[in-house]
């Protein structure tokens, strides 16, 4: 398992290069100039040599970007162009936040998709199983960020639960973790369904009601724990999705996450923060994957990884 | 006659499909005696497995609907009993062991586990003693090193391992009626003898009866005090062991027989074989039936279906007897 792990560890490097190479690549050859940006539309040559040259503008594209590479391996992500300050302070700044949205975002995910959907799987073709279902439609149907403004109206704005913009307390979390776990909980609940329908028909669950084990035993252990198998390759796939696509909300809700932090360095073409959050949110996505890979071997006995 | 333990009266089970009514078992009526095994034996779709699990109150309600009958289990009709009764009455009086020891056995949890649950639930043992009486009936079915096979999951033991496994866990509250539901047809002949071989020492260890249902009577004769043949969803035969066996009287278990290959037989005689398929309970509207596959069939086998009719010890559903 330990062996494992570090091979997939390992196997992340050509990823992230590959990354970083596109990264790189679309912002070299893309039109737009970052030092004219940080000096202005009247400068002297020298200044703007001296400026390309603080940035190692002036150097080919190999150099540039295996200089890059030397840098990141030894752990600076470079300064940025707008704000002057080191990359990797600007991302320490910001990840936290995302990653509480994201991992209350997950927990609610789950917290609803579980019930709901073993309910509506137990209570097949009934009330309970429609009501589920096109709660689960919806959900689908409702794009995040149409939600997180709709929480942010009722909530924030008419009810006053919630703080309308971040302020850096846990409440300004909870709108945007809801705004995620619903929408995630809604794809997450109709494949607990569809996987718990097929489990209940096996032999083993007949064989759990055979030997007079509560039906709540034969559902929530004996059948639910074969139907998360599929559900996992999901959440770690959701997980990553999770973390990369809470743009959108980061904006809705004003709060300073990363993934904020990425958007503006866009528009602003600050290189190296772009460059930076890339790379952390590429690894987050892999290492989720990792992670969902492990908890399969732990929830199925029958994979065994060499 | 011994005390009956259990007893099935009329017992009527339907399927509702899309578009018809399939009668899978008719009016079957048996007894099962304190001690003794009864062999449940009829070609596949005949019902057996059907009324197995009725009795064990598994069926899956709908499509199935008990349309008629009672099953007395020492006086209380099972059948009447709310879902918790019946719930605790399963894996502690009335326990099952299924056909197919691949897939009956849950991938996910120890092998331990899968017994000690029951010890668990009926007993309300404590964990660790659940599991330490886990190991001892790990022994009793003979499975080399119990200790660590208790830790060990399904997927790393094989077809007969695990069938044993399942045994161990159907006997672990020493059930007062085992209900064995084609045990050994997934699993080879010589591991088929050894669970039978186990089935009968237990059985006789706890003094249990068994419904041993099979479709291959060389298993049933083997095991069995008394016989019921099924066919179609109706027992046609009804008797002790060595008369069935011996003398046959219904058409349907003569050709059963005679379909038995011989080591010592002919072999440039063609085996004797059933013409036919079992037909659809419900394609049968009238007379008896077997008369679709039956070499003596006559007038009234068409029209009308015959009742049990007493022939020597056995209980025989067949106009050919009614002469006699």
């Amino acid at each position: 398992m330990l062996k494992y792990i570090v091979k997939r560890l390992i196997l992340m490097i050509p990823v992230l290069l590959l990354m970083t190479l596109v990264v790189f690549s679309i912002f070299y050859f893309a039109p737009g100039d970052p030092v004219s940006r940080i000096a202005g539309p009247n400068v002297t040559e020298e200044v703007y040599k001296s400026i390309q040259k603080k940035y190692g503008l002036d150097q080919p594209f190999v150099v540039q970007y295996l200089r890059f590479l030397k840098s990141v391996a030894e752990g600076d992500l470079g300064i940025s162009i707008l704000q002057d300050r080191p990359v990797l302070e600007m991302i320490k700044e910001r990840l936290p936040v995302t990653l509480q949205i994201g991992l209350l975002g997950f927990a609610i995910t789950f917290a609803i998709a579980i019930p709901a959907g073993v309910a509506a799987a137990v209570k097949k073709n009934t009330a309970v199983d429609y009501l589920c279902m096109t709660g689960s439609l919806l959900g689908i149907a409702v794009p995040t960020f149409w939600l997180g403004m709709l929480l942010l109206y009722v909530f924030a704005y008419k009810l006053r639960w919630f703080p309308i913009s971040g302020d850096g307390s846990f409440k300004q979390l909870v709108l945007p973790g809801f705004a995620i776990g619903l929408t995630n909980a809604a794809i997450t609940a109709r494949m607990v369904r569809s996987s718990m329908l097929e489990v209940l028909k096996q032999d083993y669950v007949r064989t759990a009601r055979s030997k007079g084990l509560l039906e709540k035993t034969v559902v929530y252990r004996h059948a639910l724990k074969n139907a998360l198998i599929p559900v996992i390759t999901l959440m770690g796939l959701r997980l990553g999705w999770i973390l990369g696509g809470s743009v959108a909300l980061e904006i809705i809700f004003s709060i300073p996450g990363i993934g904020r932090l990425m958007v503006d360095a866009i528009l602003s073409r600050d290189f190296p923060v772009v460059q930076g959050s890339m790379l952390v949110l590429t690894s987050s996505i892999i290492l989720a994957n990792i992670l969902a890979d492990i908890l399969y071997a732990i929830v199925d006995p029958r994979i065994r990884y060499g | 006659m011994k005390e009956a333990i259990l007893r099935v009266k009329n017992l009527c089970v339907d399927f509702h499909l899309d578009n018809r009514i399939i009668p899978a078992v008719d009016g079957v009526s048996f007894s099962l005696a304190k001690g003794e095994t009864l062999g449940l034996v009829g070609e596949s779709g005949c019902g057996k497995s059907v009324t197995a699990l009725t009795i064990m109150r598994l069926l899956q309600m709908p499509p199935a609907k008990i349309r008629n009958g009672e099953i007395y289990f020492k006086g209380q009709n099972l059948l009447n009993m709310t879902d918790e009764e019946m719930r605790q009455i399963r894996g502690k009086n009335i326990a099952m062991i299924f056909q197919e020891p691949m897939t009956s056995l849950n991938p996910v949890f120890t092998i331990g586990r899968q017994i000690s649950e029951v010890l668990i639930q009926h007993q309300n043992m404590p964990k660790k003693d659940a599991l330490e009486k886990s190991i001892e009936m790990l022994k009793l079915v003979r499975i080399p090193e119990p200790e660590k096979v208790v830790k060990q999951y399904p997927h790393q033991l094989s077809g007969g391992m695990r069938q044993r496994v399942m045994i161990a866990a159907a006997l672990a509250c020493e059930p007062e009626i085992i209900i064995a539901d084609e045990p050994t047809t997934a699993l080879d002949v010589t591991v088929e003898a050894q669970i039978l071989g186990l089935i009968n020492e237990l059985k006789s260890r706890i003094n249990s009866s068994i419904i041993m249902i099979s479709h291959d009577l060389g298993i049933v004769a083997e095991v069995s005090d008394r016989v019921a043949v099924m066919y179609a969803g109706r027992i046609v035969e009804y008797g002790d062991v060595h008369s069935v066996f011996t003398s046959p009287k219904h058409p349907y278990t003569k050709g059963l027989l005679e379909a038995i290959p011989d080591i010592n037989m002919n072999r440039s005689k063609r085996l004797k074989e059933i013409r036919g398929v079992v037909p659809f309970p419900d394609e049968i509207k009238e007379g008896c039936r077997f008369k679709t596959r039956c070499d003596y069939v006559h007038e009234k086998c068409l029209a009308e279906e015959p009742p049990f009719i007493q022939v020597g010890n056995n209980q025989v559903r067949c106009w050919n007897y009614l002469s006699q």
